[in-house]
Parts: C-alpha cells; structure tokens; sequence
C-alpha cells in the first residue's frame, strides 16, 4: 500500500469518528453567526504568524547561545545559563508572561505588548532549545574534534565545517517539535491581551455563543502552520541523511 | 627525519568528584629518544605504556608538560597557534573515527587541501586523482564514511594525511581496530608508503610488520623508553628480557 494511501485511509476513518460524535450529541451548528467574524480569525491567525515566526527565530539564536554556555568551562557561565534554563523549564509559561508584562516590562518602560510577548516567548521556547542543541553537540566524538585539529582547523572551522553540519541533523526533529509547541504556546499571548489568533476565537465565541463553531476554526488554523512545519522538518531530516560512521 | 626527545613528562589529571580528590597520573616520565636519520620510527610497547601520548605529543595534538622534542634539530612549539601551523605541514592518523561521517570520502580528501591549505577546489580535486588511483580508492570515492569498510576508511584517513604533502606521518596503531582481513590491506598500502621514502612514526601492535619497515624500534613501557636499537638488532638480539618477553608474546598471539 502507497504511504499516501495509508495516510488517506487513517485520516478518513479518524475524520468519521468524530463525525460520529458530533451526529451522536445532536449538535445544532450555526456557522452563519461565527461566518460573519471571519475577519476577526484571519486578523488573529496572521499575527500568530507573524509573532510565531518572530518568536522561533529569536528562541533558536537564544536556544544556541545558551547551548554554548552551557558547555563553557567558566563555572560562572555555565552557572548562568544553566539556572535560565532551569527556571524557565521549571515554571508556566503563563506565570513568565504575567511577571514578563506586568513587573519587568512595566519597570524598565517597555509597553509594546508585541514585543513583550514575543520575548518571554522566545525566551521560554529558548529554554527548551538550549537543551536540544546541548545534546546535539555533545554527540559529536572526541575522536571528531581530534581529527579537526590533526588536519590543522582552526575552532571556528571546526566548528562551521564539522561540529554543526552533525549537530543541525541530530537536533533537526526535536528543535522542529519544540517549534511547533512554540506556535501552539503563543497561544497564551491572549492573557496579556494580544489579540492573536485564540484571542480572536475567544471574542467571536464570547459574540455568538457558538463555541465549537469559534474553536474548530482555531485547531485547523494552528494545523495549518505546524503540518508544513513538520513537512519541511522531514525534508531536511532526509537531505541531511547520513549513517553514523 | 632525525627524532631528539629530551626529559619528557606528560601528566593527566583527572577532576575531583563526588567524595573523590581529583587524581593526576604520570603518562610520560622523563623519556629520552634520539634516533638517526631514519624513514620510519616504530613505537611498541605494553597498552597504557606511554606510546600513543608520545605520538600525540610529536604530532603537535598536545603541549607536554616538560621536556622538548626537536625533528631535524627544529624544536616543537610550545603556543597553541604555532602547533596549529605545525599541525598543518604533517599528517596524523588515529586508530579510528579519522574521516568526517557527513562527508564523502572525496570531500574527507578535499577539505583539508580546500579549507587549511588555501587550493582551488578544482587544484584540490586534481591533486587527489593520482593518489586514490594509485592505492585503489577511486571507486570509493563518492561513498560516506558508513558505506566504506573499516579498511578503506583507514586507507581514506592515510591519504587525507598525505594529500597535504606532510614533511611526515603520525600513524596512531593504525589497523588495531580493524578484523585482520583488514589489516593486510591498510599494512600494504603502509609498506608501499615506506619503500616510496615516505617519512613516519608508527605506533603498531604488528610486530612482524614493525620489523619489516622500521629503521628504528623504541620499546616504551611506564612512561620511559626501555629499549631502543636498530630494527634487525632490536628484534634478533634485544637484551633486555622484559622486551623479548613482550616480543615473545605478541610474536606468538
């Protein structure tokens, strides 16, 4: 059997069972009230784009940076970054953006909640990232490095040429995991009233009292940035393929 | 090449951990080596003896903590930077792992002519034609690491080392990874490089091809050298028993 066929096959019987469900309950639909807010979705989905895409760049530069101090031999580096991680990993993603918006963007005068948002964000997903990219370079043999250096490279060539061309392959499906909890995190933006895209579903739900017809728009509207997502992760997981020596 | 080791000392501490002091042990313990002007110097000796941190050292990988190695009567440098450049004019082969896995074979062979030695990457590609024609390796060329035996990919490794035109080898127990089918392959293509004139240190295990291509053998055992002579003396007329014991047994194995 073809593997799209297979797909196609699960996802229809998957598609029936809930069908099911919903014919089951009786559920009386009014799409026409939620229809009219549609602008109010796109308005809210192209911001979670906009804020998803702003966030998962800052948190792999983030998650990297960290990643190496980690690493460092300096205890006080180490020391630092290992308690951000710890902190961060340790807490709700929702306690960091009340204390993120109301006590430390309010103290330093930063009152753009875009930018507040985006931050905790990142820095939460960063967290996350530092981890992943920690392992992926740890995986790299000493035998490696060695090698490097015997040919003459210099750590920044060592780098460059050997240690992240391994590393990008060994840490390509878990960063690409962690990206897509990030799209589904900025999600809790709408506590600090961002309106993004649960913000908007909210408001339509709160305006119709039609609450599956504002919420199942919000699932196929967050499928539909994390199934490409996912995709693409595939694809560069086979172009980076590879057998361990 | 002409090999002056003099009182050399290498220790390696290992850190202090939960309810343990951090431990230093002596691998090279004032080891003194001067040989003639030779081709090819064999180093054997018991695991754990001192051998491949010797070899480390002469390779330029790691600074010793005293004592000073001269090649030609040229001294090492002391400075990360200058063994860098060091690094650059020889070539080193370890036990394993040598080549890059992400890379073919032929990308093994141009990195370091293209990245550390400033050639085109057509200069470098004509560069390793001849060579991998020579040692068998062409069709080869194009597969990763996973898809070469441990054979080839040490032969890979000693061309990668020898396509820079190094001054010298550095051979860290090149085939002691290998099933002895292997091992011939990878020993023939060393043969064929010492009866070209190819200059080398060699830590091996193989003492009957040790005897064959070496000028010169050191018996290094505790951090020391405890036997050192020409090849023929030093395996026919070796005076010194813990060594025909050693020779005795890896002989008979």
């Amino acid at each position: 059997m073809p593997r799209w066929l297979a797909h196609l096959i699960v996802v229809a019987l998957f598609a029936a069972g809930i069908a099911l469900a919903f014919w089951r309950v009786g559920y009386a639909w009014n799409w026409a009230g939620v229809w009219d807010y549609r602008q109010k979705f796109v308005q809210g989905w192209l911001t979670t784009v906009g804020l998803s895409l702003a966030a998962l760049v800052a948190s792999i530069a983030i998650g990297g940076g960290a990643a190496f101090m980690l690493r460092s031999r300096r205890p006080l580096v180490e020391a630092a970054a290992r308690t951000y991680v710890e902190l961060i990993r340790g807490t709700p993603l929702l306690v960091q953006l009340l204390i993120g918006f109301y006590v430390v963007a309010s103290a330093v005068g930063l009152e753009n909640r875009y930018v507040v948002g985006v931050a905790v964000l990142a820095l939460f997903s960063g967290a996350y990232m530092a981890e992943i990219i920690r392992g992926g370079l740890d995986a790299i043999p000493k035998a490696q490095l060695d090698s490097a250096r015997a040919i003459g490279l210099t750590p920044d060539q060592t780098l460059r040429l050997v240690v992240l061309p391994q590393a990008v392959r060994i840490v390509l499906p878990a960063v690409a995991g962690q990206l897509v909890s990030l799209i589904k995190d900025s999600s809790l933006l709408s506590v600090i009233a961002i309106s993004e895209f649960t913000l908007a579903a909210q408001e339509v739900n709160s305006f119709t009292y039609s609450t599956l017809e504002s919420y199942l728009p919000l699932a196929a509207g967050y499928l539909a940035l994390t199934l490409p997502l996912a995709a693409v992760s595939r694809w560069l997981e086979r172009r980076f393929r590879y057998e361990a020596a | 090449m002409k090999l002056d080791v003099r009182d050399l000392v290498q220790r390696f501490t290992t850190p202090a951990a939960a309810g343990r002091p951090a431990t230093t042990a002596t691998v090279l313990d004032g080891l003194n080596l001067a040989t003639g002007d030779i081709t090819a110097l064999v180093l054997v000796g018991p695991s754990g003896g001192g051998k491949s941190t010797l070899l480390r050292i002469l390779a330029g990988l790691d600074l010793p903590a005293a004592g000073s190695v001269a090649f030609d009567d040229e001294p090492l440098p002391h400075d990360e930077a200058g063994l860098r450049r060091y690094r650059r004019t020889v070539g080193t082969v370890f036990q394993a792992y040598n080549l890059f896995p992400h890379l073919t074979a032929m990308d093994n062979l141009l990195l370091p002519l293209v990245n550390v030695h400033g050639l085109s990457p057509a200069a470098a590609a004509d560069r390793v034609r001849e060579p991998l024609d020579r040692f068998r390796l062409t069709e080869h060329a194009h597969k990763r690491p996973a898809e070469l035996s441990g054979g080839q990919k040490q032969r890979i490794a000693i061309l990668r080392a020898l396509v820079i035109q190094p001054r010298r080898l550095f051979l860290d127990e090149p085939t002691s990874a290998l099933d002895p089918e292997m091992r011939s392959e990878v020993l023939e293509m060393i043969g064929e490089l010492r009866a070209a004139g190819t200059q080398f240190v060699l830590v091996t295990h193989e003492m009957a091809f040790a005897r064959r291509v070496a000028d010169e053998v050191a018996f290094i055992a505790d951090g020391r050298v405890l036997a050192h002579d020409r090849s023929l003396p030093f395996f026919t007329a070796q005076p010194h028993p813990r060594v025909r014991a050693f020779l005795a047994g890896a002989l008979a194995s």
